[in-house]
């Protein structure tokens, strides 16, 4: 449309550009720690995060194998090894054997040494070093190597917060105890708010009016002055802290957007259907449980996902009406304000507790995105 | 009892409970208490019977679960004795209205009866909703008001207003609400407002979208902990692993702890949450621009506006409302951000906001006083978005 009157195209890739930019710019920050997450803690501490995506090069000083260990073959001293014994750095780029020279040598090439000997060194770091006379002395030979590393990522960190038996800060008992409080406080305030919604939309009643403006105050009144209210009357009943308490304040919580997302969704339903199965001498009972519900499934799924989001990832009510001072209940969120405590600069740890936490949402968020939209737009357009 | 099983429980407690609540009480209205058809003498007088006990056994009842859970005659005969006894009284003269309306005790006809229950059954059907919202957000608004004006040491008055408003540590918190309130709002509503007039008519703007969005999925802990490595601050000798600190010292800066850097901070943590409230902006506005209607704009084009023009001044006073309601609600997340302060520094270095100030008094000086004040300032704050949205709502319903 913007091209009818002839818009330039270098406003066009302008556009693009400018577009590319920005989404790079929100994404880099997630794959930052995402990228870390697979990465150990001595490559996090070594370089960023965004040169572990490339090769490194490494300058290394290795030796060869002590002289005492020259094998006599066909008359000619030999030692043989690899410099990389213990550990695989990469592949070697260049390798010198004087400290002013680290890149005289290609891989594969012959170095000449000033005592008639002469190494050998291979890409794989497997080195060979030969001499017409005994050696002597009892170092080996010094060697400088550049080596390329190539980018290398492992699941050792998800392996050791996930099925460690031996690591106390784990997450999967943390996430056990998140999904064990979202999935009842996702369901039961659905239910409770589904009739209700009827109600408001589809019954006359005086009042009414009265209730939805409550229900649309309540949607901004701010859960922090709910805290200490509803912690005493907990202890009052004797719930206390634990599940209960917490299903019970996520349902109270959730209520009012639930049922605002829902009566609006209602309200919107077709008259005529409602009305002819009222005709036909069906009870309100009925025409909710098998018109209304299974119309409104969209919105249904709408507000399931917010609620799902907003329980797995709170930390507020968490902290206050769950957790108690044994911890036994801790969630994924307060665990990991814990560790940021605790383990402040073990970004491998921390990287990859915070990606366990939010795999979960991540995926319902691209698997549900339609819902999650629809309902951001009947929550708050109008 | 593993917490699995009983959370398994609980949803089918829950569930079935709502579900056979719901149920149950319809039956008993269209069967038993309200069917539609007239009622014979002797029944009549049978259900006069029976609205009589049940006008006499609920409020006993009542007295007797009141006695039974602690609370006992002593409770209602202390301070609270004549509030509890205008709650029975009042109790009983709706009972003795309700049972006549509900028995049915005078004249009856099938149309009476369905009118009748027509008239109850909104209130079968609200009635968990209008509990659990009136025992989880409305009385704790009261119940707050009232901690607020009872002091620690038992006086009753405005004193833990003064104390807190002569606290330098609440009137930061004030300073830096405010920061936010001016900062995150406008920003995200700015970058969503880009984002979507951008991607309007992009082929692959919808995965652009996406992308944006995907915050809205984070956790603010999560959010905090990606925004943290950003932040993250080496020694000037070793590399810098945070990407913010390897740009500065690449433009040849020496490191800084961002998060400690006195007022700079504050934006460092509202960045968080401008990335993250930017996507839900963008949707927002996204669909208020494809609801533009075309002539406006095509108008425009004939009448040679430039691009820029189109944007300003054609679309954006259209979709002004939306900006609003974008605004506002934005505005409400700032007003409650906790998690992303409390993660990342906890209130230190000046960063202090409202919400974390009410944590702190609450449950770590355990003044329940001080916090709870705290909450009413940010009552207070939300009050006037409160009463706009409630006005709004009416207008839409008239």
């Amino acid at each position: 449309m913007d091209n009818i009157a002839g818009t330039k195209s270098g406003l066009t890739w302008a556009v693009h550009l400018s577009v590319i930019f920005l989404v790079l710019l929100w994404l880099f920050p997630t794959i930052g720690l995402f990228v870390s997450s697979f990465r150990t803690a001595d490559q996090i501490s070594a370089t960023g995060w965004w040169k572990a995506l490339f090769p490194t090069e490494q300058n290394l000083v290795v030796r060869a194998a002590e002289p005492s260990a020259q094998v006599l073959r066909d008359g000619v001293y030999m030692i043989e090894g690899n410099v990389f014994e213990d550990f695989s750095v990469g592949v070697i780029a260049h390798w010198g054997v004087s400290s002013r020279e680290i890149s005289a040598y290609q891989p594969g090439e012959t170095a000449e040494l000033r005592d008639g000997s002469s190494v050998t060194l291979e890409a794989d770091g497997s080195y060979r070093v030969e001499s017409a006379e005994e050696m002597s002395g009892s170092r080996g030979q010094r060697i400088f190597v550049t080596a390329t590393t190539p980018p290398e990522f492992t699941l050792g960190n998800y392996e050791f917060m996930l099925f460690d038996p031996q690591n106390s800060e784990g997450m999967t008992k943390a996430f056990f105890s998140t999904l064990t409080v979202t999935i009842p406080a996702t369901i039961i305030p659905i239910l409770i708010a589904a009739f209700a919604a009827y109600a408001l939309a589809w019954m006359e009643f005086p009042g009414r009016a009265l209730l939805i403006a409550c229900v649309v105050g309540l949607l901004v009144v701010p859960l922090q002055l709910a805290l200490i209210p509803l912690l005493k009357f907990h202890n009052a009943i004797g719930i206390g802290k634990g599940y209960l308490g917490v299903w019970l304040a996520h349902t109270g919580f959730g209520l009012p957007l639930a049922i605002y997302l829902l009566r609006n969704y209602m309200v919107g339903l077709p008259r005529d259907i409602i009305e002819n199965a009222k005709v036909d001498g069906a009870t309100d009972f009925q025409i909710f449980v098998k018109i209304i519900l299974p119309l409104s499934f969209p919105a249904l799924a709408s507000f399931a996902i917010f609620q799902f989001l907003w329980t797995w990832n709170d930390l507020l009510v968490a902290m206050v009406f769950l957790i108690d001072s044994s911890g036994r209940t801790t969630v994924m969120t307060r665990q990991i304000v814990e560790m940021l405590g605790t383990r402040g600069g073990d970004w491998e740890i921390l990287a990859t507790a915070a990606f366990i936490s939010m795999a979960v949402p991540i995926v319902v968020f691209f698997a549900l995105q339609r819902y999650l939209v629809r309902g951001l737009l009947a929550g708050s357009v109008k | 009892m593993h917490p699995a099983l009983q959370g398994l429980i609980t949803i089918v407690i829950g569930v079935g409970g709502c579900v056979g609540y719901f149920y149950f009480s319809n039956f008993l209205l269209d069967r038993f208490l309200l069917p539609a058809r007239a009622f014979t003498a002797a029944e009549t007088a049978a259900r006069r019977r029976l609205g009589l006990i049940f006008l006499f056994a609920l409020p006993t009842l009542l007295i007797l679960a009141l006695y039974l859970s602690g609370t006992g005659l002593s409770g209602i005969a202390s301070g609270w004795g004549l509030f509890w006894l205008l709650v029975v009284l009042a109790l009983i003269f709706g009972l003795w209205r309700l049972t006549g309306f509900v028995f049915a005790t005078g004249e009856t006809t099938a149309g009476h009866n369905i009118s009748h229950a027509n008239m109850i059954r909104p209130w079968l059907f609200l009635l968990p909703a209008i509990l659990a919202l009136g025992l989880y957000l409305t009385y704790p608004v009261f119940e707050t008001l009232r901690l607020s004006l009872i002091h620690r040491n038992g006086g009753v008055g405005i004193g833990n207003y003064t104390f807190m408003f002569g606290e330098q540590k609440f009137w930061e918190a004030m300073r830096n609400n405010m920061l936010w309130l001016v900062v995150v709002p406008a920003m995200s509503t700015a970058f969503g407002l880009i984002v979507a007039q951008l991607t309007d008519r992009l082929s692959w703007g919808n995965i652009a979208k996406m992308l944006v969005f995907m915050p809205m999925a984070i956790s603010m802990v999560g959010a905090s902990v990606i925004w943290k490595l950003v932040y993250e601050s080496r020694p000037a000798e070793v590399e810098q692993i945070g990407v913010l600190n390897a740009l500065w010292v690449g433009m040849g800066g020496e490191p800084q702890q961002w998060l400690t850097l006195p007022v700079w901070n504050n934006f460092f943590l509202m960045v968080v949450l401008i990335w993250i409230q930017t996507g839900f902006a963008m949707v927002i506005l996204s669909a208020a621009l494809r609801g533009i209607p075309e002539e406006t704009v095509e108008a425009a084009i004939v009448d040679g506006a430039g691009p820029f023009q189109i944007f300003f001044k054609i679309k954006v006073p259209q979709i002004m409302s939306t900006i609003v309601v974008v605004w506002t609600t934005i505005t409400l997340v700032v007003l409650k951000v906790f998690d992303i302060v409390f993660t990342m520094t906890n209130g230190q270095w000046g960063t202090q906001v409202l919400a974390n100030y009410m944590y702190d008094k609450m449950f770590r000086a355990n003044d329940w006083g001080t916090g709870s004040a705290a909450a009413m300032v940010i009552m207070l704050l939300v009050t006037p978005i409160l009463v706009w949205n409630v006005r709004n709502a009416r207008k839409e319903m008239r």
